[in-house]
């Protein structure tokens, strides 16, 4: 038989799926044992006990300087900045993706403009958005929504571009106006897009959220990866990464249902 | 008297001609089929009358009113696809057709209250009508071909056009489906006198339906440069009656009352 007829059963399929991530899980732990044979006290890859217990009190106890519990007081700060960017960025995505889609006036005004805007790579300009709008929240949000908001603009305007001319003329015939046209006929369509691109434009904006918390910020999820790479932990860096990884799949799911539920005329997202 | 009056139009796309000196005068109720090849014209000349596209040269006038800029509330349309919303459900559809031309006062294009309880019985009455009352509450994507084609000739006739434009509106449905489809239209058409040109590859159908049968093709041909010259109407057939004229006219019998000119004239 060949193999492009081979079908793996269920059972199958999930051992397969599983396989690799059990793979990286046993390398790692081979490498950390053999790594600590050599020498007892290495920081590079520390035991997956010791990883677990420092997850454990980063999640639980807290900092003795601040008396906070870090994770979430991480967590928490960069949620907030990745949600405010997505959120701005999703209703500038939709505003203008729409205008610029149907409207011919506002696509010449604007396409060209947004074309090359989306050029601009969005970390070459973000000590300009430092020098402006300082080092607090406005700067990271801002670097955030400069990324990701010309790729969803671009799409919307593409997807309302591609709703078929014959709805248009439709609408027109029972009486609608370009308004009516834009809130009962484009916006609706898109919205289900508008899930899918956000979906996409997720990893770019984790991306931007841990750059920028980076270089300038006292709190959050990559400003406490970069802070204690310093000290060779190790044992923070990674469940930190785990729990990113974690937390962009939960939004990653989230969104993909919300899509199924809010739209079942759309069909299955992809 | 002439309800659709077609004068001179020529529609060219660049130097390419398409259609050249069409002239055309329709009545009130008549059923226009319109046949010819591909590229010959035909799906523009229904452009024409929809005002998705402006002439060339020539006009066209519906009711003697200035020939129109953009598509209005005087063109009903149904196309082969994409003619219903698919983000409504059937019922919401018909709903749409009043409340997207109707609700121009708010903000929203959307009826609320009693207006809204209104529309949604006109089109619960429609949609018992044409059969499709048990899929009120289902989107189009789950509806067969035949049914979301009659849908959207609902949805069309909802708006109350004075003309109903139809392109190719059976081209994709199977042939049991299609022969329903003639007869649902042929029901609705007993019903509203309404005006209607259809687009058709299918001849048979093209004759069955129409009063009328207008074959679009070109008068000339250059056999160098075929796109030198535009089509235009070279045939218009009489298509009543099986096609067959005068059997159901008599005359020349009693020469002193012809009994169709007594059933036309009003006074007589």
């Amino acid at each position: 038989m060949r193999w492009i007829n081979r079908r793996p059963g269920r059972l199958l399929a999930f051992g397969l799926a599983a396989l690799p991530f059990a793979l990286a899980v046993l390398g790692y732990v081979v490498a950390s044992d053999l790594r600590r044979a050599a020498n007892p006290a290495d920081k590079l890859l520390p035991a997956p006990a010791q990883i677990l217990e420092t997850a454990l009190s980063l999640a639980t106890e807290a900092d003795r300087r601040s008396g906070e519990v870090l994770l979430w007081v991480d967590t928490a700060a960069s949620l907030i900045r990745l949600a405010e960017g997505a959120a701005i960025s999703a209703g500038m995505g939709l505003v203008f993706g729409l205008l610029i889609g149907l409207i011919p006036g506002i696509r010449t005004t604007l396409a060209p403009f947004v074309s090359v805007i989306s050029l601009i790579p969005p970390l070459a300009i973000l000590p300009i958005l430092f020098i402006v709008f300082g080092l607090g929240e406005v700067s990271k949000v801002a670097l955030i929504a400069i990324g990701i908001a010309p790729v969803l603009i671009r799409d919307i305007a593409q997807r309302t571009a591609e709703i078929p001319e014959e709805m248009i003329v439709k609408a027109q015939t029972l009486g609608a106006s370009t308004w009516a046209i834009l809130v009962r006929v484009a916006l609706p369509q898109v919205l289900p897009r508008l899930i899918g691109a956000l979906r996409l434009s997720l990893g770019p904006a984790w991306l931007f959220l841990i750059a920028a918390e980076a270089i300038a910020s006292t709190e959050g999820l990559g400003y406490r990866i970069f802070l204690v790479r310093r000290y060779f932990a190790m044992d923070v860096i990674i469940p930190y990464v785990i729990w990113i990884t974690l937390l962009a799949f939960l939004m990653d799911l989230g969104l993909r249902q919300l899509h199924r539920r809010a739209f079942p005329w759309a069909g299955p997202a992809t | 008297m002439s309800f659709v009056t077609v004068t001179d139009i020529f529609q060219s796309y660049g130097k390419r001609p398409i259609l050249e000196r069409v002239n055309l005068e329709v009545a009130e109720g008549e059923f226009v089929s319109i046949v010819g090849a591909s590229g010959c014209g035909k799906s523009t000349f229904l452009r024409l009358l929809l005002a998705q596209e402006r002439p060339t040269r020539g006009a066209i006038s519906i009711e003697g009113r200035p020939p129109a800029q953009e598509p209005d509330r005087d063109r009903g349309v149904v196309f082969q696809r994409y003619s219903v919303f698919p983000h409504m459900t059937v019922r919401g559809n018909l709903i749409a057709a009043e409340e997207l031309g109707g609700a121009r006062a708010g903000l929203l294009p959307r009826f609320f209250g009693a207006r809204r309880r209104e529309a949604a019985r006109r089109a619960d009455e429609a949609l018992e009508r044409i059969g499709l009352a048990h899929v009120a509450d289902q989107y189009p994507a789950s509806l067969s071909g035949g049914m979301q084609q009659r849908l959207a000739i609902a949805q069309a006739l909802a708006g109350r056009p004075r003309v109903l434009l139809l392109d190719e509106p059976f081209g994709a449905l199977d042939p049991g489906t299609r022969l329903a489809m003639h007869a649902f239209l042929q029901d609705l058409r007993a019903e509203t006198r309404m005006t209607v040109f259809m687009v058709s590859h299918d001849l048979e159908e093209a004759f069955k339906l129409g009063d009328r049968v207008l074959v679009f093709d070109k008068p000339r041909w250059d056999p160098i440069e075929p796109e030198a010259w535009g089509a235009t109407i070279t045939y218009d057939f009489d298509a009543r009656d099986g096609g067959i004229p005068f059997q159901n006219r008599p005359f020349a019998e009693t020469p002193t009352s012809d009994p169709q000119e007594d059933a036309h004239d009003p006074h007589g």
